[in-house]
C-alpha cells in the first residue's frame, strides 16, 4: 500500500488529511570524480573527443555540481577546453554540439 | 631544460612543399638555440570548429622538444611575424604531461 493509502487508513474518518509529499530520491548514484577514480593525472587538450563529454550541447563546461569533478581537476578540464577552443579544435559556442 | 609542446595551424593554401619549408624553418630555430626536438608530427589538413581569419581548415604541426626557457620567447615573435602561421599555442609541460606525452607517442609510434 502506498504512503497515501496508509496515511488515510490510519485517520479516523472525517478528519481532514493533508498529503503528504511521498519521499521520492530522484537519483541517489554518489557523484565521484573521474579523474581521481581513474588516475587521470593529466588532462590533454589536443584530443577534443575527451573534452566534449565534459561540455553541454552549447558547448559550455559543465559545472562541478553536475559532473562531480574535484576542484583540482575542473581547473585543469577547464584549462585544456580554453586551449583546445584556442587552436580550433572545439568551439566557442555551438547549437548542435552532441 | 623544460619540456614543451608547441601546435601551431598554417595556413590551408599553401602547397605541401611550403607547409614543410615551414615546419623546417620553426625546427631549425629551435636547434639554433640549443633545443632538443623529441617529436614532431604532422596531423595535415583538419576542419577548424571556426573560421580563423576567413579560413575553415588548416594544417595542424605538433612539436614537442626540450629547450631552455629563453629560446621561447625569440620562436614566438617569429611565428607572429610569420603570415603563413595562423595561430600557434606553446605549452610547457609538468611531470604528468612529460610522462602523459611519452605514453602518448609510444602509442602513436606502435598504432
Amino acid at each position: 500500500m502506498s504512503t497515501i493509502e496508509s496515511t488515510n487508513a490510519a485517520a479516523p474518518s472525517g478528519e481532514v488529511r493533508y498529503l503528504q509529499p511521498i519521499a521520492i530520491d530522484t537519483n541517489n548514484k554518489k557523484k565521484y570524480c573521474r579523474f581521481k577514480k581513474y588516475g587521470i593525472k593529466h588532462i590533454d587538450h589536443k584530443d577534443p573527443e575527451f573534452l566534449l563529454r565534459f561540455l553541454n550541447e552549447q558547448g559550455k563546461i559543465l559545472p562541478r555540481r553536475l559532473t562531480g569533478t574535484s576542484l583540482k581537476y575542473q581547473r585543469k578540464l577547464s584549462q585544456a577546453v580554453k586551449r583546445a577552443r584556442h587552436l580550433g579544435l572545439m568551439p566557442y559556442v555551438a547549437d548542435n554540439l552532441k | 631544460m623544460n619540456q614543451y609542446e608547441t601546435v601551431f595551424i598554417l595556413n590551408p593554401v599553401l602547397s605541401d612543399d611550403q607547409v614543410r619549408e615551414t615546419v623546417d624553418k620553426f625546427t631549425g630555430l629551435l636547434k639554433g638555440t640549443g633545443a632538443e626536438i623529441i617529436n614532431v608530427e604532422k596531423w595535415g589538413l583538419k576542419k577548424l570548429a571556426y573560421l580563423i581569419d576567413k579560413k575553415k581548415s588548416g594544417f595542424y604541426q605538433l612539436v614537442e622538444f626540450k629547450a631552455p626557457a629563453t629560446a621561447i620567447a625569440p620562436m614566438e615573435v617569429e611565428m607572429r611575424r610569420d603570415e603563413r602561421v595562423m595561430r600557434f599555442l606553446t605549452v610547457r609541460l609538468d611531470k604528468h604531461g612529460v610522462e602523459y606525452a611519452a605514453k602518448r607517442r609510444s602509442k602513436v609510434a606502435n598504432k
